[in-house]
């Protein structure tokens, strides 16, 4: 596993703000790396560290091998596509396209055919003479990525590319970015708010808080085995039990945390005090209060829904029952 | 006055009924004051100059005719048509050179309370009356002047007059020649250039220029390819400005510069003195009839294609 991209004891300040602080990371090549966190979290920032638009305060950075601290962007082997998309309003789509080629001192010819090749890639074939601002919001997002993926770049970043989007969109460009990199082989660096496009796309996810990275793994291991409450509760609305519930069951004063679809209805178990009711068509969410804790379960289709201040009893396997020990 | 806010009511009523009576009303004035005022004195003065004048009785022929505007083609006159509309273009250049790192400052650095320092600092000097700056400029470049004195005290008088032997653009001082008479246009319509460029360059998003970085273009390929054409109306709309005073301006060139005469002192003279108010108006519509040729060509060449 050869290192595409890696960051040592990376810091960015702002003054008395520290956007991004002491990360290590190392994105293998050919991976798809998503930065998953809230806004403000310095996920972006990273990735504009990786560019090159932003300097790290302290701390290395190495793209393929080389430091990359003092080589400006245009020297990078990177490329970006922008949450904006910044396409040249005044170059038609396929000069957009062409636009890291022509640069280069590519002949027109050449560049003009190379941009048509991208533009088919992201089935645009019929749209180069068109300016940006006749498209649509996912045609913009399909020229930005033809546009960067034309000089070839050893790694493309990403920054929330699909948030623009509608859902539908969303989830069809999901698929095609995630084929799209399977074909191409190259490594995709991923920011994203939406913690079910980073589970869904990516081989490796890091969580951001407050500038630091919380916890790298993949999908699985974010989901299954989150390592602080906050990974547990951003990352899909997992039950966090307080350490004084789990200490009552388990005798251990730790958080833990407890994925809603693995709670079920049972003869035996911890008495429930149903708050809400929540049908979501292929399940239905039911909010409640366990020894005064707020929890969610997800019950199957076909399964006895209670009512709204009912109490019943709900259980989960032991094995369900994950332990957080950091903060 | 119960009947006066029962009247009121009513109008209201009426205008929020039929919309399209206000609009009527809140135009006619405007319209009015552009349709009559302005452009029919445009049209009076376009007309005047299709009439021509008698030379030996000097009275003025209403016969619609064309030899006023070849009188323009004289070389006496067409050298004054040359020399406005070279001035004009290098002023024009020199006040987007010296400008554009200015406004591009202005746009992207300048933030908080130094944005209003920035406004004040270009604008400032449209506060004092033109002609007390024109009269500075000429205290300056005079023989006597400060500039003049800064070159003796470095031992650069040799320099100086060597560029004032040069002819044309030099002369007895500087405040007698042409190169005077550009100093004081570039800095009396300087802001008019800035402004417009501040304006557009203030919304080239910032990622715009990271993109084209990022896609492997050097700064240089960055302002030629992305932040000059994106800048290119607010540069076209402060040019149009400058170019246009130039061409019309008459008193810089009477107080500071040569002999030699401009379009704006040439209708001075023609419609004063000589009465010769056809000649006038035709030297009037040279900058309407270049300013319309200027904007065509602008927009041929794409100019406001970022609009």
């Amino acid at each position: 596993m050869t290192s595409a991209i890696r960051l040592s004891g990376v810091s960015r300040h702002y003054g008395a703000v520290k956007a991004v602080d002491n990360i290590d990371l190392d994105i293998a090549e050919g991976e798809f790396f998503a930065m998953l966190g809230p806004s403000g979290s310095g996920k972006t920032t990273t990735l504009r560290l990786i560019a090159g638009f932003e300097r790290p305060t302290v701390g290395e950075i190495h793209i393929y091998g080389e430091v990359a601290q003092g080589i400006p962007p245009y020297k990078r082997p990177v490329n970006t596509v922008f949450q904006d998309y910044a396409l040249f309003p005044h170059l038609n789509v396929r000069d957009n396209v062409a636009y890291g080629l022509m640069v280069a001192g590519v002949p027109k010819f050449a560049r003009h055919r190379s941009a048509n090749d991208a533009l088919e890639m992201v089935a645009l074939g019929a749209y180069g003479s068109r300016k940006p601002s006749e498209l649509s919001g996912g045609q913009r997002q399909r020229v930005a990525l033809a546009r960067a993926l034309v000089n070839n770049p050893k790694a493309l970043l990403l920054d929330e590319p699909l948030g623009a989007l509608d859902l539908k969109l969303r989830e069809q460009m999901q698929e095609e970015l995630k084929a799209l990199q399977r074909s191409l082989g190259i490594t995709f660096v991923f920011v994203t708010h939406d913690q079910g496009e980073a589970l869904s796309m990516a081989d490796r996810v890091a969580v951001f808080n407050e500038g630091r990275i919380v916890q790298i793994g993949t999908p699985e291991d974010i989901y299954y085995r989150p390592i602080s409450p906050f990974v547990a509760d951003f990352v899909g609305s997992s039950n966090v039990l307080p350490p004084k519930l789990v200490a009552s069951l388990l005798g251990r004063e730790v958080y833990g945390s407890l994925r809603p679809e693995a709670v079920y209805l049972s003869d035996q178990g911890h008495a429930a005090l149903i708050t809400s009711v929540s049908f979501l068509g292929a399940a239905t969410r039911v909010s409640m209060a366990v020894s005064d804790v707020a929890m969610t379960m997800l019950l199957p289709k076909g399964a006895t829904i209670p009512k709204v201040d009912d109490i019943v009893q709900v259980n989960w396997e032991a094995s369900d029952l994950h332990l957080m020990f950091a903060p | 006055m119960k009947m006066q806010s029962a009247m009121l009511t009513s109008i209201s009523d009426t205008l929020w009924r039929k919309p399209n009576l206000l609009i009527l009303l809140l135009i006619l004035p405007p319209a009015l004051w552009l349709g009559i005022i302005y452009l029919g004195s445009l049209f009076a003065l376009l007309a005047q100059s299709f009439f021509s004048i008698d030379e030996f009785s000097g009275v003025i022929q209403y016969e619609l005719t064309l030899k006023t505007y070849g009188e323009l083609f004289r070389p006496s006159n067409f050298d004054i048509i040359i020399r406005t509309v070279v001035m004009a273009t290098a002023v024009t250049i020199g006040a987007a050179i010296i400008g554009f790192p200015v406004a591009y400052f202005a746009a992207r650095y300048a933030q908080g309370k130094w944005k209003p320092i920035f406004y004040l600092g270009v604008m400032m000097p449209l506060w004092s009356s033109y002609l007390v700056k024109v009269y500075s400029w000429k205290l300056i470049l005079a023989k006597e002047g400060i500039l003049n004195w800064i070159f003796e005290s470095l031992h650069l008088s040799w320099l100086l007059n060597a560029y004032l032997a040069i002819p044309v653009i030099g002369g007895y001082s500087l405040s007698v020649s042409a190169t005077g008479t550009f100093l004081v246009f570039l800095y009396v319509w300087l802001p008019f250039m800035i402004l417009p460029m501040q304006a557009s360059l203030e919304r080239v998003p910032h990622t715009m220029l990271e993109a084209s970085g990022d896609l492997g273009a050097r700064p240089y390929q960055t302002f030629r390819h992305v932040l000059l054409p994106l800048a290119l109306p607010g540069v076209i709309a402060g040019s149009i400005f400058t170019f246009s005073l130039t061409l019309g301006d008459y008193i810089i060139p009477q107080i500071v510069g040569s002999s030699r005469r401009f379009i704006g002192q040439a209708v001075y003279a023609y419609q004063g003195t000589a009465g010769n108010i056809p000649l006038a108006a035709a030297f009037a519509v040279v900058p309407i009839i270049l300013m319309a040729f200027y904007l065509w060509l602008a927009k041929r060449k794409g100019a406001f294609d970022a609009l």
